[in-house]
């Protein structure tokens, strides 16, 4: 038996060439499979994080996802805004512990800004209850101060006391700027790995004042005020686009959800962040599943290529697979000696596919991590991904019984004397 | 288990599955210890099934066949695999050698499927490698080729090879199946004496195999397989 392995490790040796490219096809379809089920795992572990601690994400009525989807991740544009007398009553409500009001609508170089207050810092987590850290600088405090996400500030470049204008609306081209109110980084957040790394945060108040002289989304013509006179004006919000709302107790989160969304003033809906996380990443998750099904199918082509080739050997092979009948061989040793050269390629090409990811992974995660923002957690194996592979060796297996058992049959009919 | 009675083949009849008639249907054939017979066997007159059927890769229709004393017919397949291991060498026409393996490795080849024959070689030779050097220097391959790759030598050294695969451990049996065919003239004189010789040390019953009857000279004993073979005489008379 063990000899038998020896001579399938030496025979193979001998058609390393082709042998060698199909195993490298192999290790890539297994590369290329752990690959994809890797980004899926950590896309949606930091999609998962990306608000924790927030017990209600409160907006104008529109649809979970879609308010998950500007309040959270800052994509897209809300469909309504909150009345500023809607937000006090519901930071009243004995049953809140605190609030975060988000107003958006601006960007930066494509960042999305967020005005907020400075409870932001203090009570949005992510991750595992993990609180805002800044790497740099303080909350804002002035008027025209900034805190940059720490993405922001990689990929634009900026320090402390850096001067940006903010642009109005959302995309990078052909907006108008709101370059007559300059901001000052004040503040660099350290990285999360959610969407607060790509934002920009300015107060509330500062939202109004750039949009002063602003009305139905353009600028009045002909009529400005300039940055030192804002001061004059009641700065007080009128709106915001999106509350998160934490509270005194878990217990009550569906009663402060029933009364959100029975709100008298205006029509409003109140999310579960995690449930609405959960739709959200079903709606993801189908183009998730077929990237994972398109690599699956590629390690079957894999597969049926190894046993095209050990089949196309086999027939060269038959007078050497008389040599050893005549020498005592039984079929059966026929059948595992090239059993197991397909299990052996799939086995040393699995391996290789996994040497070469944890190799590819390890390069390139700071280039995935600035490009994406998504963090990929560099480790050899996962137990998800070790049920992948038994699927893929299983699979293997059962591919390599072929080759194996069209040789037993050659070797019977064969005997000692191959026909060729 | 009778002494001299090595190869025993009494009313043997094959068919090959598919086939309407027999292929082969021997009467009688009969070998001892140290015999040297030559098997005249032109193709078709059934030579590859006589040596299937006693190599114990093929089953008699019906008949009996007994290699030294074993009844093949009332074998399991895998014990007549051991039986042959342990018991039979081969020689073949050509390609005889396993490609990727070195000139000791393929004479080593019969010892990793037999226990008793690598014993057998071990004891003879003080170790398994000596045996095979030994082996070697006897059929006159320099000791600078045993590690070399057998793709490197010549259709002469490969035969020599095949022989000393074939009587290493000493078999009592060594059956060669047109070991010559690929050689020239010359060469085909000198690999016979090789083989006979080592035989007769060996004290191995050959049973050589061959259509050529040039080289029936030196053997003790000439069968012709056409006129043994009484389902070719049936057929030729239909």
């Amino acid at each position: 038996m063990k000899y038998l392995l020896a001579l399938a490790v030496r025979s193979a040796w001998n058609r390393k060439l082709t042998l060698g490219l199909t195993l490298m096809s192999i290790a890539l379809s297994v590369a290329l499979l752990i690959g994809v089920e890797r980004v899926r795992q950590d896309a949606q572990d930091s999609f998962s994080q990306s608000v924790s601690g927030t017990d209600l994400v409160v907006g104008a009525r529109t649809s979970p996802v879609q308010l998950m989807l500007y309040a959270v991740f800052h994509i897209g544009d809300a469909t309504n805004n909150i009345h500023w007398q809607t937000y006090k009553d519901i930071a009243a409500n004995p049953a809140v512990a605190w609030t975060i009001p988000v107003s958006m609508g601006d960007s930066h170089h494509g960042f999305p800004v967020v005005g907020t207050t400075t409870d932001y810092f203090e009570h949005f987590h992510y991750g595992e209850s993990q609180p805002l850290t800044f790497s740099d600088g303080k909350p804002f405090s002035g008027l025209f101060d900034a805190v940059i996400g720490a993405e922001v500030a990689q990929q634009l470049g900026y320090h402390l006391g850096d001067r940006i204008t903010l642009s109005h609306g959302m995309g990078g081209i052909g907006l108008t700027e709101h370059a007559d109110k300059p901001f000052t980084v004040v503040g660099i957040l350290a990285r999360t790995g959610t969407p607060v790394d790509r934002t920009v945060h300015v107060s509330l108040e500062a939202i109004e004042a750039i949009h002063l002289d602003w009305q139905g989304g353009a600028k009045i013509p002909g009529f400005s005020i300039p940055a030192e006179y804002v001061g004059k004006f009641d700065l007080t919000p009128k709106e915001v686009t999106a509350i998160l709302v934490g509270l005194q107790s878990r217990a009550g989160v569906f009663r402060m959800q029933r009364y959100v969304n029975e709100y008298h003033a205006e029509p409003l809906l109140a999310v579960l962040p995690g449930v609405a996380l959960d739709q959200l990443w079903q709606v993801v998750g189908v183009a998730e599943r077929a990237l994972l099904a398109v690599s699956g199918m590629v390690v079957v082509v894999g597969l049926c290529g190894l046993v095209a080739v050990i089949l196309a050997s086999l027939n060269e092979r038959r007078r050497e697979l008389a040599i050893l009948r005549s020498v005592g061989a039984r079929p059966m040793d026929v059948f595992l000696l090239l059993s197991a050269e397909g299990l052996f390629i799939t086995l040393s090409g699995t391996l290789i596919g996994m040497a070469l990811l944890t190799a590819l992974t390890a390069s390139l995660v700071p280039l995935i991590q600035s490009h994406y923002g998504l963090t990929i957690i560099p480790r050899f194996i996962s137990y998800d991904e070790l049920g992948l592979l038994g699927i893929v060796m299983g699979v293997s297996l059962l591919a390599s019984l072929a080759p194996g058992y069209s040789a037993y049959k050659l070797s019977l009919s064969d005997g000692l004397t191959p026909r060729i | 288990m009778a002494n001299n009675g090595v190869v025993k083949i009494e009313n043997l009849s094959f068919r090959y599955p598919k086939a309407d008639s027999a292929c082969l249907d021997i009467q009688e054939l009969h070998a001892n210890a140290g015999d040297r017979i030559f098997v005249y066997g032109p193709s078709g007159s059934g030579k590859s099934t006589l040596l299937g059927l006693l190599g114990g890769v093929l089953s008699p229709e019906r008949g009996t066949i007994s290699l030294l004393g074993h009844e093949l017919t009332k074998m399991s397949p895998s014990a007549r695999d051991r039986l042959r291991a342990d018991h039979i060498g081969f020689v073949f026409q050509q390609f005889n050698l396993i490609p990727y393996l070195s000139v000791t490795d393929n004479v080593l080849l019969s010892c990793r499927f037999s226990a008793r024959r690598h014993s057998r070689a071990v004891a003879s030779g003080c170790t398994l490698h000596g045996e095979a050097a030994r082996l070697l220097d006897h059929l006159d391959i320099a000791p600078e080729l045993r590690h070399r790759p057998v793709t490197q030598l010549s259709v002469g050294q490969q035969q020599r090879v095949a022989a000393a695969r074939a009587l290493i451990g000493r078999p009592e049996v060594v059956i060669a199946d047109e070991p010559t065919s690929a050689l020239d003239a010359e060469r085909q004189i000198a690999f016979l004496d090789l083989l006979s010789r080592e035989c007769i040390a060996a004290n191995a019953t050959l049973l050589f195999v061959s259509h050529d009857r040039r080289l029936a000279s030196g053997f003790s004993l000439e069968i012709s397989l056409p006129s043994l073979n009484r389902a070719q005489a049936a057929q030729e008379a239909a």
